[in-house]
């Protein structure tokens, strides 16, 4: 008996372990960055004391907050209008014959599995072949397109499973085509378009191949300011940026997921 | 006058024809089912009458006017879907004030139409739950209460009953004619089950195939089939190659039964269908016929007996049990034989074939 339950606490301590690693592995580089960003001097080897002197630097720089400003502004435009034609496109599918909509299923994951530096190269060449000088818009043009097959992957389930029959019962009841689709169709709907919305908006700010090559002269994202700040030495400034973005996007997940719960609650 | 008219309607999906030439009127007040089996086009013509579908060539006509072209919305009919197709997202009471909203009704009158439309389906005080809290019979009665309000001329129903229990079934069968009857509206009824069909219609429809196979009263339909595939569709029957000696004389298995059908000519190939409650039991030569009894089920009310008899296997309905071996005697009334003409042309027969 004492030798079963001697070998069950080996057991628990094992997996315990196993899992504080597996932990350290995913957690200790950003922990590593953010106890960095604090550190009073500019070396990353010693620590020399506690100071906020590069998240002061950081809100006053230009570069950096042009760079945020940018990455913030294309998410989101690149999100929302790649949700708007992701949603017009899906409603066009489904009302396709079943051939027709796998075939264009199929043309619509071809970008997904494209590696980045293919599609942004091509992108770039095309937009110069047109004559078009690389800038704030192009970029946003090339952020629109990737996002749109995310926004369609995640949309289009949602009108599979769609209560069968919901739009047309609308319709019979004197609801005019649009009426029904916004009070019937985009309630069930919703949660493939937020999700579409996020994914797109994630997508746009970690990309950095693509933008890399569409965004011309004097155009930064966040992720570009990195890249070339790398070639002179990452100064502090961008290790206080990261732990600020990292910080807003753990605050953002956990509202999202309280929310969701709640609402699941309710029901 | 007819309220609703089809007219030379056709209709294909993909190259197969689904409606050819359906012609079909019907009057105010009445409680019409279209019976047939799945894809004998009885939900496509429910899915042109409601404006879902447009069809190919002919028009629907409504009180005169042709509305083949206009919209769903615009019409003055309203469906209950086979699948319910409540508004999940909305409780009980806003499903049903969903027309009502649309047609600009005002608050009071909106909730007397709710409070009026739950009391009529037997589900007053429902107005807060949610549409996933009731079951399927609950669903189906707020679909009901949900067209209704909105006061059709016509209502729509596609296999409504379809996914209920029987018992519920037959609960909802008796609580639609009892609606019927309340609100004066027409029905048109769509489903594949004859029982249902039988209890409730004013006037039954048989389809197959895209074609009208028979219209009629329900009693009319279940003691006078027009031919075969209406007499093995609608109950159980025995159907039977015979010939019509002459005028009611018929010769089925080898032996003379009398009839009361007149004017098939003499020595004519006829159908002849027997229903199995009709067959008469008795002691080895006291009938018609003798046979054996090859099995034996009870199946509730009666026992349900096939009888080996002139090599055909009739099947017999009666409240006495005849264990299976036992030498017995059948016989019919000449009322209960009824004779149908052969099909004439292979088209004819194509049609009344499949099940």
């Amino acid at each position: 008996m004492m030798k079963k339950s001697g070998r069950a606490r080996a057991a628990a301590v094992g997996k315990g372990l196993y899992l504080a690693l597996i932990l350290i592995f995913l957690y200790l580089p950003i922990f590593t960055l953010m106890v960095l960003s604090f550190n009073e001097g500019k070396t990353m080897s010693r620590w020399t004391g506690f100071s906020l002197r590069w998240y002061e630097e950081m809100f006053a720089s230009r570069t950096i907050m042009d760079a945020l400003g940018n990455t913030l502004t294309i998410a989101f435009w690149a999100a929302t209008i790649a949700t708007i034609v992701g949603l017009l496109a899906c409603i066009g599918m489904n009302a396709m014959k079943d051939r027709s909509r796998l075939v264009l299923m199929g043309i619509n994951n071809i970008p997904l599995l494209n590696a980045d530096i293919v599609t942004g190269i091509s992108i770039m060449m095309t937009f110069i072949v047109c004559g078009i000088s690389l800038n704030y818009g192009t970029v946003l043009f090339s952020h629109i397109t990737f996002c749109i097959p995310y926004v369609i992957l995640s949309v289009m389930p949602k009108f599979k499973q769609l209560e069968s029959h919901t739009y047309e019962a609308a319709l019979d009841l004197g609801a005019s085509p649009l009426y029904a689709f916004f009070k019937v169709v985009m309630p069930d709907i919703m949660p493939g378009v937020m999700s579409g919305f996020l994914l797109s908006f994630t997508m746009s700010v970690d990309d950095f191949v693509i933008t890399h090559f569409t965004r011309g002269a004097g155009i930064n994202t966040l992720s570009t300011l990195i890249y070339s700040q790398v070639k002179v030495g990452i100064r502090p400034t961008l290790y206080a940026l990261s732990t600020v973005i990292f910080v807003l996007v753990l605050v953002i997940l956990i509202v999202v997921n309280i929310l969701s719960n709640r609402k699941e609650g309710e029901k | 006058m007819a309220l609703i008219e089809l007219v030379d309607i056709s209709k294909s999906f993909d190259g197969e024809l689904v409606l050819d030439e359906f012609n079909l009127k019907i009057k105010e007040n009445e409680f019409i089912t279209l019976l047939g089996p799945s894809g004998c086009g009885k939900t496509t013509t429910l899915r042109i009458l409601g404006g879902f579908e447009t069809p190919d060539t002919g028009k629907v006509l409504f009180q005169g006017e042709d509305i083949t072209n206009l919209a769903p919305n615009k019409r003055p009919l309203n469906t209950v879907f086979q699948k319910y197709a409540l508004f999940p997202h909305m409780n009980i009471a806003e499903n049903i004030a969903f027309g009502l909203k649309i047609s600009g009704k005002s608050k009071e009158y909106i909730n007397d139409k709710i409070k009026y439309a739950l009391k009529l389906v037997n589900l007053s005080g429902f107005e807060k739950r949610s549409v996933d809290s009731l079951s399927g019979g609950q669903q189906q009665r707020i679909a009901i209460a949900r067209a209704i309000v909105n006061e059709p001329r016509v209502l729509l129903l596609d296999e409504p009953l379809g996914a209920l229990d029987l018992k519920l079934r037959q609960e909802m069968q008796y609580e639609l004619i009892r609606l019927k009857n309340e609100l004066g509206i027409t029905f048109l009824y769509v489903t594949h089950d004859q029982e249902e069909a039988l209890t409730m219609s004013d006037k039954v429809v048989v389809m197959n195939q895209g074609y009208i196979q028979q219209m009629g009263t329900p009693e009319e339909i279940y003691n006078e089939p027009e031919n075969a595939f209406v007499a093995d569709f609608i109950g159980d029957s025995n159907i039977i190659d015979g010939v019509m000696l002459e005028d009611r004389v018929v010769k089925i298995c080898g032996s003379v039964f009398p009839c009361i059908d007149e004017g098939f000519g003499r020595n004519k190939p006829v159908d002849v269908v027997i229903r199995p409650e009709d067959i008469i039991i008795g002691k080895p030569g006291q009938g018609i016929m003798d046979g054996v009894v090859t099995s034996n089920v009870f199946i509730g009310v009666h026992y349900e007996m096939c009888i080996e008899a002139g090599g055909f296997e009739w099947l017999a309905q009666n409240t006495t049990s005849y264990p299976v071996g036992t030498r017995v005697s059948i016989g019919v009334t000449p009322e209960n034989i009824q004779i149908m003409h052969k099909p004439q042309s292979e088209d004819e027969e194509a049609i009344s074939l499949d099940d």
